[in-house]
């Protein structure tokens, strides 16, 4: 393909701004793909993405689309992910692309990460086409959305484009603006090869499989390549492009999108963000890679069946193959036994991998409460990493306790300033600058405690503002905190995996909260069982569950006995999702705990 | 001998006995899920049909013998007139043979309680009778939706006593939403007062798919457990008191009027049965005959035996049936070895520890036995993984 008609985009869009649907729409509209094969959320290939409506993998697919001016133009649309906990994801993929289209719902207008997502498109250099989505909705106020996002980016509302992505208007048009505005990609054919490894994943018949963005020169199948930064030579056993479903072409050239297979199973051996190049002619330097993303949020899983843990392993093994950024290591904690201490880049992307692990692999697991990573710095002067707060050294040993900060960007409408404000200050959080989108709406800045908007900041902020505000956030750096570890005695027994590190000034109301929680949630036993929170030595709340009284069948004489035994044994089989701590059974939700007791 | 003395449960071990199941009702109560025949519905056109059935059925069976309990349940058997129920048990008698002595019971709905009923059924060769009360109040009684009032109670128990019944039983349902504690303690003390040989206590259970059921999803108050074990509690005090020893989770005598059918299908004993659902237990075979009456007429009519279905137990089954049963006696279950199993396992120690069951004259004991369910639970896991 001449490169000159090569161009590469992603779509930048809030979740449920109706990005996957205008995806569907590209693709049908140009005969990507037949009627007949079509079905909605085409390029979101997991079942857990299709379900939740949302984009977990980037994803790349070829449209080839005969333009007005009569030529026929290889239009690559690289898919992201929108959730803030896959940021990452959308930054490795504006990287492989020379334009964007910035999709925004014509009744909602531009939200945070929206924002943060086109800052960082324009930071990089990119085109930026804006588009107005969802113009046939009743609430649609195409104008006014346009005139903020005008106000953002600069240039003129007019420039914007509006379309249906559910009923197809003005994607015609959208297209046509795709091959005009958009710049061809610049690499240079004859130079030595360069190819960014933006994305992978496994396939278990192919092993790894690269998406990759050809810059400079070409790559064809059977070339001899070296991935840069591992320094690792392999073979191109085929190159070829997704049409969505995987295409050979024998050869990808400069500019072009596609993917690229070398029959390696070892998923460390590619690391995305490498650099391809060949053997012979090496390149002299590497493309700007990007940094693995840093797990922001630890939790342990255990299977609750303490017989699974091998299973457990080797599950987390193969999901990594898909997915890099997930990090774990073994942990033993008393109440659980073997388990993994693991670490998600957000709150997401900790449920989608614990549902991942539960129905991919058949294994029933217990999480603890999350936690964010802590830096205890000891009075010998050495630094202790906590990932878990069962691992937080004797207080008599540390001189002081840091905590990761983040710089938060909110944007709401500005009747809801103050409910905002109000929010961020119960969070230990700190005003930043605030600007005005447009006369209604106004982007706020923070710089916050992570483990204060980790959890429930986004449903609190939410409900607050009701739906209306939307948030981004990303890492600042480190802050020495006055925090101490609230511990829960279960029957007057401490539970590691229910130890919490929260600020001096919150441990009472938490640990107030927390045994208020566990007594609703723990089922009553068949004795009295005291909850007590302690702060050290000292127990700052107490409840007592009550034993259970009443567990009989009242008639049991000669009728179907054996049935009536089987169903007390079927209980039995369902009660065995409870985890036994000491003799107390305590059900899985009651380890996550923390997380839904709010700010009582 | 004391109702809950273990030579008494290890002997009833060893006895046969037959169940008839008698299905008609004057109306279904809005608690219950038996296999009934609603006559308020249904009519009772099929009555002849029934008992001509149920003495087809009898033939059929060649089974077990000679018997020590004969018991009738529903239902209610007192919807048959006692000739009817005299030559099932006459049919009974010559088919397997009675022992001397033995038992023969049925249940009694207070408001079919007549004399010539009574003389009848004492004349048929019934010994022992279980009266139908479940309360003394009345606006429980209606809740319950039962049409008799506590002084019917009063009356049929007198006439009972009268008429030369061995043993007379009444039967209490307590925990009702209605129900006060002092309603409650006014049933306990009226029941008492009646001098009863023997007195059965049910916790008002909600069934799947009853009209109580309907209600309470539908945001009427559903029975609460920890009013119910204070209930309990209270009458198996009160009831001591006055030499009605507690023997079975729901079942307290006096001495010698502990019910034989009902000690032996807790001994997992052997048992023929007949009639609409009835379920049987003969070898290690327990088999069920169809809910339905149609069917079920159909079938005897043909000639057939009107299962449903049936099983045959391995020996670890029933060894687990005979653990889940004796656990419900007051002396407790015999040590076999999936109870020393139990016994010595996390689960079991962990109980213990608790308090909820021992070790107690070589059996192993609930002492709390309104959590039965959940130690049998607790067995069943330990047992059935193991075998």
């Amino acid at each position: 393909m001449d490169q000159s008609r090569i161009r590469n985009f992603s779509i930048i869009a809030h979740i449920d701004h109706g990005k996957s649907t205008l995806a569907d729409r590209l693709l049908e509209r140009t005969g990507a793909i037949s009627e007949r094969d079509m079905r909605a959320q085409l390029l979101d290939e997991m079942d857990l993405e299709r379900e939740r409506g949302i984009t977990i993998k980037a994803n790349a697919v070829r449209i080839d689309y005969k333009a007005k001016d009569g030529f026929v133009y290889e239009l690559n649309l690289i898919d992201t992910p929108g959730h803030v906990d896959f940021s990452y994801e959308v930054s490795r993929s504006l990287e492989a692309c020379e334009g964007a289209l910035l999709l925004v719902d014509a009744s909602q207008g531009v939200e945070a990460q929206t924002l943060a997502n086109a800052y960082l498109a324009v930071e990089s250099g990119l085109e930026i086409i804006p588009v107005v989505n969802k113009i046939d909705l009743p609430a649609a106020e195409p104008e006014r959305v346009a005139t903020e996002i005008a106000g953002i980016l600069g240039g003129s509302p007019d420039e914007i484009i509006a379309v249906s992505a559910k009923s197809g208007a003005g994607i015609d048009e959208l297209l046509e603006a795709i091959v005009t505005r958009l710049p061809a990609p610049e690499g240079n054919p004859s130079d030595p090869l360069r190819a960014l490894v933006f994305d992978s994943y496994y396939d278990i018949y192919r092993g790894v499989v690269s998406l990759v963005r050809v810059v400079d020169g070409a790559i064809s199948d059977g070339d001899a390549i070296r991935f840069m930064a591992t320094n690792e030579d392999l073979v191109a056993d085929e190159v070829g492009v997704r049409h969505p479903s995987i295409e050979p072409t024998g050869r990808l050239g400069a500019g072009e999108v596609g993917y690229l297979i070398t029959g390696v199973k070892d998923i460390d051996l590619i690391r995305v963000g490498d650099t391809v190049t060949h053997v012979e002619r090496p390149a002299a330097q590497a493309l700007a890679g990007y940094d693995e993303p840093k797990p922001m949020v630890f939790s342990g899983l255990f299977p609750t069946d303490g017989d699974d843990f091998e299973r457990l392993r080797e599950a987390l093994d193969k999901l990594r193959l898909n997915d890099s950024s997930l990090v774990y290591q073994a942990e033993t904690s008393r109440a659980l036994g073997f388990g993994f201490r693991c670490g998600f880049l957000g709150m997401l992307h900790m449920e989608i991998v614990r549902e991942r692990l539960e129905r991919e692999y058949d294994l029933d697991l217990v999480s603890t409460a999350p936690s964010v990573e802590y830096v205890a710095n000891l009075a010998n002067g050495s630094k202790v990493v906590v990932h878990s707060p069962q691992d937080l050294p004797d207080p008599a040993y540390i001189d002081s306790i840091e905590e990761p900060y983040v710089k938060v960007m909110i944007i709401t409408p500005k009747e809801y300033i103050g409910t905002v404000m109000e929010l961020i200050q119960t969070k230990r959080g700190e005003m930043g600058e605030m600007t005005y989108l447009s006369p209604e709406r106004v982007e706020l800045h923070y710089i916050v405690p992570l483990a204060e908007i980790v959890f429930d900041f986004f449903d609190q902020l939410k409900s607050r503002t009701r739906g209306y505000a939307s948030l981004d956030y990303e890492p600042e750096d480190y802050r020495v905190s006055n925090l101490v570890r609230v511990d829960i005695l279960l029957n007057s027994q401490p539970v590691d995996a229910f130890s919490t590190i929260v600020h001096k000034d919150k441990a009472q109301i938490y640990g107030r909260a927390m045994v208020k929680r566990l007594r609703e949630l723990i089922p009553r036993q068949m004795f009295d069982v005291p909850i007590q929170a302690a702060v050290g030595s000292r127990i700052i709340s107490r409840e007592t569950i009550k034993a259970r009284r009443k567990d009989v069948t009242a008639k049991c004489y000669g009728g179907d006995i054996t049935r009536k035994r089987k169903l007390l044994e079927k209980q039995k089989e369902g009660k065995k999702r409870m985890k036994m701590v000491g003799s107390v059974e305590v059900p899985q939700e009651a380890f996550v705990a923390a997380l839904t007791i709010g700010d009582e | 001998m004391r109702p809950d003395s273990a030579d008494l449960a290890d002997a009833a071990t060893l006895w046969k006995s037959a169940y008839v199941h008698i299905p008609f009702c004057l109306r279904r109560c809005p608690y219950c899920d038996f296999a009934i025949v609603d006559e308020s519905v249904e009519g009772r056109s099929s009555v002849e049909r029934y008992v001509d059935a149920v003495l087809a059925e009898i033939e059929m069976e060649s089974g077990i013998g000679p018997l020590d309990a004969i018991n009738f349940g529903g239902g209610t058997p007192t919807r048959l007139a006692p000739e009817q129920l005299a030559s099932i048990v006459e049919s009974l008698e010559t088919r397997f043979s009675t022992r001397g002595g033995a038992e023969i019971s049925l249940e009694a709905n207070p408001e079919d309680w007549t004399e010539s009923l009574a003389a009848g059924l004492v004349e048929g060769g019934f010994t022992r009778v279980s009266i139908g009360a479940q309360s003394f109040d009345d606006h429980v009684l209606s809740s319950l939706g039962r049409n008799h009032t506590a002084d019917t109670i009063a009356s049929t128990v007198a006439s009972a006593r009268a008429v030369g019944f061995r043993s007379v039983s009444i039967d209490l349902i307590f925990g009702h939403p209605g129900e006060s504690d002092e309603s409650w303690q006014t049933s306990v003390e009226r029941a008492l007062s009646l001098d009863p040989d023997h007195v059965s206590t049910y916790s008002l259970t909600v069934e799947p798919g009853t009209q109580l059921s309907r209600e309470v999803r539908a945001g009427a108050p559903a029975p609460d457990d920890d009013v119910q074990a204070d209930r309990y509690e209270y009458f198996v005090e009160k009831a001591q008191a006055v030499g009605i020893i507690r023997y079975e989770v729901s079942n307290h005598a006096r001495d010698g009027h502990a019910c034989r059918y009902n000690l032996s299908t807790w001994g997992n004993g052997e048992y023929v049965a007949f009639g609409l659902g009835a379920h049987d237990h003969i070898g290690r075979v327990r088999s069920r005959n169809h809910r339905r009456i149609d069917r079920y007429l159909e079938a005897v009519e043909a000639g057939e035996r009107p299962r449903l279905g049936s099983e045959t137990l391995g020996a670890a089954a029933s060894e687990r049936d005979a653990l889940m049963l004796g656990l419900r006696l007051a002396c407790g279950a015999v040590l076999t070895d999936t109870a020393t199993h139990f016994v010595e396992s996390r689960e079991g120690k962990r109980l213990i520890d608790a308090g909820v069951m021992g070790l107690s004259g070589g059996r192993l004991v609930v002492y709390k036995p309104m959590l039965t369910d959940a130690v049998v639970r607790e067995a069943s896991s330990v047992s059935a993984a193991d075998c």
